[in-house]
C-alpha cells in the first residue's frame, strides 16, 4: 500500500475494496455507471406511459387542456423550473468537486445546496397543490370546474396531479439519498479515487430535472396567449 | 483454459467443496449473494407458483368437462381463469428461465465469478417473493375476476374483487424483473472473460440479452398502467373513465405495449435453450450462428411494435389495425429464421435422443404450430372470427406451454448435472417427455377446433355440441399433469440417488462445462481465456458418455 | 468489451467548470424564452416551439451535466434507443387515436 493510502487508511478514508466479482476498480466503476443508466432508461418508459396518455388526451381535447392549463400559476412554475435547474448545477458541482479534490466539506456544501433547492421546489409545489385544492380542481368527488368542458378539464387535472406527483415522489427520494451522501461527504468518504455514489445520484437527480423540463411546458404553457 | 479438447475429469465420490456444501443453514441460503444459490431460490419459488397456477387450470378443465356450469358458478369461474393467468404469466413464465437458468448460467457461460450486482440479485428474489405474497393474499381472500388483462372500466369501476392487492403484487414483481434485466445487461456487457467477444457468446446469452432489453423497456409501462388502475379504483381519479372523456382502449394500448413484448420475454430464453440443446445433441455448430444471434435482437425490436393485434376488435381504428397486422407478420420472420436454422443444424448431425433433445424437438414442432396460428390471428379478417375464442387460447398455449415450458424443462434436464452434480434417470425422463408431448397435444389441439367452431373463451358453460372436444382436452390435461409430476419426482429423487455427474457429461462446448459439477462458489479457480469459436464440435465427435 | 480492455488507472473526464456555468445560464435563458414564447400566438407552432426548446434543454443536461458527451458509445446508444421506443409507443397509439374517425364504411 502506498504511504498516502496508509495515511488515509488511518482516517478510515480508503475507498471500498473492489467487490469480489470485479477484476479491478475500473471495471466496478464502469459497471456501476452502466447500471444506473439502465435504471434511468426504465424511468424514461415509466414516465413515458403518462406522457403517452397526455399526448392522446391533449390531441383529443385541445381547448379543455388549454384553459385548464391557464389556471396553473405560471410564475410559480417558471420559478420552480429555474430552481430545479439551479439544483442541477449544484449537483454537478458536487460531483466535480469530489472528482478533483478531497474537500469533503465543499462536496457536502454543494449536496446540501442541492437539497435546499430541491426543498424549495417541493415547497412551491405544495403551495400550488394547496391553491388547486382551494379552487376545487383536485380530481375526484369534490372536483368542481367553473369553465367549459368540466369533464375533459378534470382529465387535465388528473394528468397534472399524476405527473407532478410522480415527479415529486422521485424528488423526495432524491433528497433523502442526497442527505445520506451529504453526511458521508462530511466524513471524508469521497475523493478522486472514489466518488461513485455522488456521480450516480447526480445522474438520477439530473434525470428528474429532465422530466420537469418536459412537464413544465406541457402542463403550464398549453395556451397562454388568449 | 477452453481448448479444442474438452477435459472431463471423472466425478469425485464425495462431490468436493462446491457452492452447495460450502456452508449450510437457512441463513446461508436466505442471505446468499451467490448467483447459483439465488437461481435455486427462484427455482423453488416458481415451482410453487406453477403448482398453484396448475391447480387453477385443473379446476377450469374440470368445470369444462360438462356443458353446463355445474362445478362452479360464473363469478368463481371468472376468478379461476384470472388467477390461472396472472400466476402463470407473471409469477411463473416471465421469471422462469431468466431467473433460474439465467441467474445460474450467465456468469458461468461468460467466465465470470458472479453477476455484476450480486446483492441486487438477491434483492430481486425478495422483491419477487413480496409481490407473490401480495398476490397470494388476494387469491386466498377472495380472488380477482377481471381476467389477467385487467381491462377497464371493469377493473377500475365494475369489479368488486381484490384488484388493488393483485395490481400491487404485479407492480412489485415488475421491479424484480427490471432489476434482473439490469443485472444481466451490465454483466454481459462488462464481465465477459478475455477473448470472449460478442460473436463467440453462446446463443443462450444472446437470447437472454434480448430478453433483458424487453425487461428494461417494457416492464415500466405495465407498472405505470397498473398503478393508474389502482389510483382510479382507490381515488376515483379517472384516466380511463368514459364519463370524463377518458378512453378504455387507451388502457389496452398501454397494457399491451408491455404484455405483448412480455410473451417474447417468455419465449426468447426458451429459444436460447433450444439452440444449446440442438447443437449439443447433434454434435454440430449451429447453422447460421450470426443469424440466430441477431434474430433474438430482431424479435425484441419488432416485438415492441405489434401490440395492437390484441385490439383489432376493441374499437381501435382499422387503419392502425392495418399497421399492426403488417408488423405482426414481420415479427414472424426472425422466429422462422430460428426454426429454419435449427432444422438445418439437425441435418446430417449425430442425433442423440436424450431427454433434453426430446424437449427441444418437441419445442420446434409445437412452437411452429403456435407461431403459424399467430399469423391466422394477425390477419384482420380472420381475427374478427376467432378473437376471444378458444383458437386464441390454443395459440398461446402452444407457444407458452408447447414452446416456452418445454424449453424450460429441456434446460432444467440439460443443466441438472451441472446444477446438482447428479444425473437424472434417463429412460424415465424420456418417457416423461413423451407423456408431456402427447398430453399437451391432446389438451390443446382440440381447442383450435373449438375456437374455429366458435366456442368463446372465458365462458364457464358452452353449447352441448362442443362437449366431445372439451372432454378430450380435459383428458389431455390430466395426462399432461402426470407428465409434469414425473420430473418433479425423479429430479428430487436424483438429488440423493442419482448417478454422480462429471464436469461435462454431455461433451458439450461452453465454459460452464469446464468446471466441476456442482461448481465451486467462485465458478472458475482461474479466469478462463477464450480462443476458440463457439460450438466447436469436430466432425469425429464421439458418441456421448 | 471484455475485461482486458481496461488495464490501468481511472480515466474519467473532468468537465471544466466554465462549461457547467455556461450550460446553467443557457438553461435559464431558454426557460425564460419558452415562457415568453407561450404568450405569443403562433397557432399550431406553439407546442412545436415549446417542445423543441425542451428537447434542447434536456440535451444540454444529458450531454454536459450527465457527461453523456464524454461517455463510451454504448451509453448514448442505449439512451437513444429508450427514447426511440417511447416515441414508438406514442406514435403508434396516436396512429389509432387520430385515425379512428376516418372509417366510414357501411355503418358510418
Amino acid at each position: 500500500m502506498s504511504e498516502r493510502a496508509t495515511a488515509l487508511a488511518g482516517q478510515g478514508n480508503l475507498p471500498p475494496a473492489t467487490a469480489h466479482q470485479f477484476d479491478d476498480a475500473v471495471q466496478q466503476h464502469e459497471a456501476s455507471g452502466l447500471g444506473m443508466w439502465v435504471f434511468l432508461l426504465t424511468e424514461i418508459l415509466f414516465f413515458g406511459g403518462l406522457f403517452t396518455i397526455y399526448t392522446v388526451y391533449r390531441s383529443l381535447y385541445p381547448e379543455a387542456f388549454g384553459h385548464a392549463s391557464s389556471t396553473l400559476d405560471i410564475e410559480l412554475g417558471t420559478i420552480n423550473t429555474a430552481v430545479l435547474i439551479g439544483s442541477s448545477l449544484t449537483m454537478a458541482l458536487a460531483v466535480h468537486t469530489a472528482q478533483v479534490s478531497r474537500n469533503g466539506r465543499l462536496v457536502a456544501l454543494f449536496l446540501f445546496a442541492t437539497i435546499a433547492l430541491g426543498s424549495v421546489f417541493l415547497g412551491i409545489k405544495a403551495i400550488e397543490y394547496a391553491q388547486k385544492f382551494h379552487e376545487h380542481h383536485v380530481p375526484g368527488p369534490f372536483f368542481h370546474y367553473e369553465g367549459a368542458d368540466p369533464q375533459q378539464s378534470e382529465l387535465f387535472f388528473c394528468l397534472y396531479f399524476l405527473m407532478t406527483g410522480l415527479h415529486a415522489i422521485h424528488m423526495v427520494i432524491g433528497v433523502g439519498i442526497l442527505g445520506v451522501l451529504g453526511v458521508m461527504a462530511l466524513r471524508g468518504r469521497f475523493g478522486p479515487d472514489y466518488y461513485t455514489p455522488v456521480e450516480l445520484t447526480g445522474l438520477y437527480w439530473h434525470f428528474v430535472d429532465i422530466v420537469w423540463i418536459f412537464l413544465f411546458p406541457l402542463l403550464y404553457l398549453v395556451e397562454r396567449h388568449t | 483454459m477452453e481448448t479444442a479438447e474438452r477435459i472431463d475429469p471423472p466425478a469425485r465420490a464425495d462431490g468436493g467443496t462446491n457452492y452447495l456444501n460450502v456452508n449450510y443453514g437457512v441463513r446461508s441460503w436466505l442471505l446468499t449473494v451467490d448467483h447459483k444459490r439465488i437461481g435455486l431460490l427462484y427455482l423453488g419459488s416458481i415451482t410453487v407458483m406453477f403448482a398453484l397456477g396448475g391447480f387453477f387450470a385443473l379446476l377450469i378443465r374440470l368445470e369444462l368437462l360438462t356443458p353446463a356450469g355445474d362445478l362452479v358458478g360464473p363469478d368463481t369461474y371468472n376468478k379461476l381463469f384470472t388467477m390461472h393467468g396472472i400466476i402463470m404469466v407473471f409469477f411463473f413464465l416471465i421469471p422462469s428461465i431468466p431467473a433460474t437458468l439465467g441467474n445460474f448460467l450467465i456468469p458461468m457461460m461468460i467466465g465470470a465469478r458472479d453477476m455484476a450486482f450480486p446483492k441486487l440479485n438477491l434483492a430481486s428474489w425478495y422483491i419477487f417473493i413480496v409481490g407473490a405474497l401480495f398476490t397470494l393474499w388476494a387469491v386466498f381472500t377472495g380472488g380477482v375476476d377481471t381476467g389477467w388483462t385487467f381491462y377497464t372500466p371493469y377493473s377500475t369501476v365494475g369489479s368488486h374483487t381484490k384488484v388493488i392487492p393483485v395490481a400491487v403484487g404485479v407492480f412489485i414483481n415488475g421491479f424484480s424483473s427490471i432489476l434482473t434485466g439490469l443485472n444481466f445487461i451490465v454483466t454481459i456487457h462488462r464481465m465477459r472473460a478475455p477473448g470472449l467477444t460478442w460473436m463467440r457468446l453462446p446463443l443462450f446469452i444472446w437470447a437472454l440479452y434480448a430478453t433483458s432489453i424487453i425487461f428494461i423497456l417494457g416492464t415500466p409501462v405495465i407498472a405505470i398502467t397498473l398503478a393508474l388502475v389502482g389510483v382510479e379504483r382507490a381515488f376515483h381519479i379517472g384516466i380511463f373513465d368514459p364519463a370524463l372523456g377518458g378512453d378504455p382502449v387507451l388502457f389496452q394500448h398501454l397494457f399491451w405495449f408491455y404484455s405483448h413484448p412480455a410473451v417474447y420475454i417468455m419465449i426468447l430464453p426458451s429459444m436460447g435453450v433450444v439452440s444449446e440443446l440442438i447443437t449439443c445433441f447433434s454434435r454440430k455448430a449451429p447453422f447460421g450462428y450470426t443469424f440466430i444471434a441477431i434474430s433474438s435482437l430482431a424479435i425484441a425490436f419488432l416485438g415492441f411494435l405489434v401490440w395492437g393485434h390484441h385490439m383489432f376488435v376493441a374499437g381501435m381504428s382499422p387503419y392502425a389495425g392495418l399497421i399492426f397486422s403488417f408488423l405482426s407478420f414481420a415479427v414472424a420472420i426472425p422466429s422462422a429464421v430460428k426454426v429454419f436454422n435449427w432444422t438445418a443444424t439437425l441435418y446430417k448431425g449425430a442425433i442423440a435422443f436424450k431427454a433434453p433433445m426430446i424437449y427441444a424437438l418437441g419445442f420446434i414442432g409445437l412452437f411452429t404450430i403456435g407461431g403459424l396460428t399467430g399469423l391466422f390471428l394477425a390477419s384482420l379478417g380472420l381475427d374478427v372470427h376467432v378473437h376471444d375464442t378458444y383458437f386464441v387460447v390454443a395459440h398461446f398455449h402452444y407457444i407458452m406451454v408447447g414452446g416456452a415450458l418445454m424449453g424450460y424443462l429441456g434446460g432444467i434436464h440439460f443443466w441438472w448435472p451441472k446444477i446438482t452434480g447428479r444425473m437424472y434417470p434417463e429412460s424415465l425422463a424420456r418417457i416423461a417427455a413423451l407423456i408431456v408431448f402427447l398430453g399437451f397435444n391432446l389438451t390443446f389441439f382440440p381447442q383450435f377446433i373449438l375456437g374455429y367452431l366458435g366456442m368463446p373463451r372465458r365462458y364457464h358453460s358452452y353449447p352441448d355440441e362442443f362437449q366431445v372436444l372439451n372432454v378430450m382436452s380435459t383428458a389431455g390435461a390430466s395426462i399432461l399433469g402426470i407428465g409434469y409430476l414425473l420430473p418433479f419426482c425423479y429430479l428430487l429423487w436424483s438429488l440423493r440417488y442419482g448417478e454422480r455427474a462429471s464436469s461435462n457429461p454431455w461433451g458439450a462446448t461452453g465454459l460452464e462445462w469446464q468446471t466441476p459439477s456442482p461448481p465451486p462458489t467462485e465458478n472458475f479457480p482461474v479466469t478462463p481465456i477464450v480462443d476458440v469459436p463457439p460450438y466447436h464440435y469436430s466432425e469425429e465427435e464421439a458418441v456421448l458418455v | 468489451m471484455t475485461r482486458d480492455d481496461h488495464a490501468g488507472a481511472r480515466h474519467d473526464h473532468v468537465v471544466p467548470l466554465p462549461i457547467y456555468f455556461g450550460v446553467f445560464v443557457t438553461l435559464l435563458v431558454l426557460t425564460g424564452v419558452t415562457t415568453a414564447a407561450a404568450f405569443v400566438d403562433l397557432g399550431r407552432l406553439n407546442v412545436f416551439v415549446a417542445l423543441t426548446i425542451a428537447v434542447v434543454k434536456a440535451s444540454l443536461v444529458l450531454l454536459y451535466f450527465m457527461h453523456l458527451r464524454y461517455t463510451a458509445r454504448l451509453t448514448p446508444l442505449m439512451v437513444a434507443i429508450a427514447f426511440f421506443w417511447l416515441a414508438m409507443m406514442i406514435m403508434l397509439t396516436m396512429a389509432d387515436v387520430v385515425s379512428r374517425g376516418w372509417f366510414t364504411g357501411a355503418l358510418g
